[in-house]
């Protein structure tokens, strides 16, 4: 018998190995190597495959716009922008070799990215270390921009956005029992999770019941039925896309017909593929609205989709926000030098974006407000607008 | 006792997911002493290859009309996959595992995990690595029998199950492969001197192994609602666990250890924290290799030198 216990124990190890040795890094979309005179190089580090791709590609294709944008206009200080981008397939210890990689071998003035919070503290604190400025276009959990004075973002932050939903379940809706139901491996979905709980506590609610799950699981039947099984007129799911429309349809196969409610990483189209009509009557806070916008953003709005064939989600925005607020600040800066680049960020104030007014704080994030959106019939539509 | 009750089946359909995917495990190894680790990829790709089959015949269209899927063309999706997966495992067992049957055991173990590594990088360049939502082959009708839902989905996920394990039991006790493969399990150089093709039973054990993962990921597909290239892995690895839990080589042991496991996990999942769903299955694999290594129904057998 002793052989066959040998040969499992043995198997397992040899599998654990081999699944430690295939995560080799891929970068995704490098345009050239090292910079060349006459460029200010932009580094961009994002998921642009794996389980969020959806999220990396969005970013991407803002960042990609507003560069394009900024070289038919002349580029910047004389000299044109060049835009590398490195895949992170959603892993933090991608996030951290990417942005190694950008800085050693392009020689990037700035970095941009990452969507996810938990890649964002990975790859911030390389940036830090090597002081070149970073901005994150939607990384919103608090941590991001603690790691130093180099790493800004231009979106709101977790507290804020746990908050806009808990008041709108409060006061919007007028909800007392509320679920959680958050993903465990993810800083993000922790961050709003907390935010939630204290504030519609605050605001007199109760949380009845919380449960959790694991970025990547495919089965959340256990949880929908645990839900169920309380008095919950409503579930807050601060997760991921994927994850949140195969939640959605299992509630409603499960019977658990209550409102879902989220954050920002509800934001894709692949929600309302994989959601289907099971996501309808859901709300989820955001950092824009493509139905309502001003004149700047209906501009955005109509170039993106004139180039993309599709209209921008939150993050295409956001990407495009994060770059233009570092073209603004490269110019103001009058020289491709990264101190001087980080200190103009650092002094943005008033900025017109397409997602709102932008003024960096002390703290390095920005003040605006938060949209909340529904989805009916397989769109999100605006709902309401909650400030700061 | 309604949410024990639903907990219950949902753990029994994960279940007989996971003893359809141990039987190809206990099966292989019943016969060569292999543990195929691409075993889990065959699954996955048997799931690829019903989601690709179901969209060229044109459940889009049905799902637009919100029609159901006719019957006869899921069986026919369930067909093309079982078919695809059969061609896959031979064609695995021909190039990977042949040249190498007769080199030490270690040596086919870890071209396993190359197999299995090369289809998981070859379902993501393929398959493209996002995951995508699953077609209603099966239109969803939802019963309520006090309080506790169930749906056709899951009805017929034992059923398939079910009727492929009866199956799979009536062909290696009644048929001459089965015999066969009953004989080589049990002396496979005895076996070739009686005359028995062992290449030929060896590709039959495949085929049908690599047959019931397929169908097994067309059920964890309608079950799970998304499916990804990556699916296997884990998967693959609970049931596994399934068949080394009910006496890997045993096929009713298969059966078993895939429905506890599937149990197992569930309640973990809805009594203890979902965060231990994973573990749980290990920490059953430490247990039975440390108290009982046969397996629930394994026979012990003595390694001669």
């Amino acid at each position: 018998m002793r052989i066959l216990r040998r040969t499992l124990i043995s198997g397992l190890c040899a599998t654990a190995l081999a699944s430690a040795i295939s995560c080799k890094k891929s970068p995704a979309d490098s345009t050239g190597s090292a910079a060349e005179a006459g460029e200010i190089v932009v580094g961009h580090y994002a998921s642009m495959t794996g389980s969020t791709a959806h999220f990396g590609q969005d970013t991407d294709r803002g960042v990609r716009l507003a560069i394009e944008e900024a070289n038919a206009q002349g580029g910047v200080l004389g000299k044109k922008l060049k835009l590398v981008t490195l895949d992170t397939r959603g892993d933090s210890a991608e996030a951290a070799n990417a942005v190694n990689r950008l800085i050693d071998v392009e020689k990037v003035s700035a970095v941009l990215g990452e969507v996810a919070s938990s890649l964002s503290l990975a790859g911030g604190r390389v940036a830090q270390r090597r002081k070149i400025p970073m901005i994150s276009p939607t990384s919103t959990n608090p941590k991001v921009t603690e790691v130093g004075d180099y790493i800004f973002r231009v979106c709101f932050i977790d507290p804020f956005q746990g908050k806009v939903m808990a008041i709108f379940a409060r006061n919007n809706l007028k909800f007392d029992k509320v679920a959680i139901l958050k993903d465990v491996k993810n800083d993000y979905s922790i961050g709003l999770a907390d935010a939630f709980q204290k504030a519609f506590s605050a605001a007199g609610g109760t949380i009845v019941v919380e449960q959790s799950y694991s970025q990547g699981d495919t089965d959340f039947s256990a949880q929908v039925t645990a839900i169920r099984g309380t008095a919950a007129q409503a579930v807050f799911v601060p997760g991921y896309y994927s994850e949140v429309g195969t939640i959605a349809r299992t509630a409603d196969r499960l019977g658990l017909k209550v409102p879902l409610l989220g954050g920002d990483g509800w934001d894709s189209p692949d929600l309302f593929k994989i959601g289907g009509d099971a996501i309808n009557g859901s709300y989820f806070s955001d950092h824009f609205a493509p139905d309502v916008a001003s004149a700047k953003s209906q501009a955005f709005v109509a170039n993106f989709s004139k180039k993309y064939g599709q209209a921008p989600t939150g993050l295409g925005a956001l990407g495009y926000e994060a770059a233009l607020v570092l073209i603004d600040a490269i110019k103001r800066a009058g020289k491709n030098d990264p101190s001087a680049i980080r200190d103009a960020i650092a002094a943005t104030k008033d900025f017109e974006g397409v997602t709102g007014k932008i003024t960096i704080d002390a703290q390095r994030n920005p003040q605006k407000s938060a949209v909340v959106l529904k989805v009916e019939a397989g769109k999100a539509k605006f709902e309401t607008s909650i400030a700061p | 006792m309604t949410q024990f009750l639903q907990q219950i089946i949902n753990g029994l359909s994960l279940g007989s997911i996971y003893a359809l995917i141990a039987l190809g495990y206990t099966m292989v190894y019943g016969i060569l002493k292999l543990i195929n680790f691409a075993h889990g990829e065959v699954f996955m790709v048997g799931a690829y290859t019903g989601f690709y089959a179901a969209g060229a015949l044109g459940v889009a269209g049905f799902e637009a009309k919100s029609q159901g899927f006719p019957l006869y063309l899921a069986l026919l999706v369930l067909i093309i996959a079982m078919a695809a997966a059969a061609l896959l495992g031979m064609t695995i067992e021909f190039l990977a595992y042949r040249p190498v049957r007769s080199a030490p055991r270690l040596t086919p173990l870890i071209t396993a995990i190359g197999v299995s590594l090369f289809l998981q990088n070859a379902g993501m360049l393929l398959f493209s690595p996002n995951p995508q939502r699953y077609p209603a082959i099966l239109s969803e009708v939802r019963f309520e029998v006090f309080g506790v839902i169930v749906t056709n989905i899951k009805l017929t996920i034992f059923a398939v199950a079910l009727c492929l394990m009866l199956g799979l039991h009536l062909f290696v006790q009644r048929t001459w492969t089965g015999r066969a493969m009953r004989a080589l399990s049990f002396n496979i150089d005895a076996a070739r001197l009686m005359g028995i093709d062992t290449n030929r039973v060896i590709r039959a054990t495949f085929a049908i192994g690599s047959a019931l993962a397929a169908a097994g990921g067309i059920l964890f597909g309608l079950d799970q609602i998304t499916i990804n290239p990556l699916m296997g892995m884990l998967t693959g690895l609970k049931a596994f666990v399934a068949a080394v839990l009910g006496g890997i080589g045993s096929i009713p042991g298969a059966v078993i250890g895939g429905l506890l496991i599937g149990l197992a996990e569930q309640l973990t999942a809805g009594y203890l924290s979902p965060e231990y769903r994973d573990a749980i299955t290990f920490v059953i694999l430490i247990l039975i290799l440390l108290l009982k290594p046969e397996g629930l129904l394994g026979v012990l057998r003595v390694e001669k030198v």
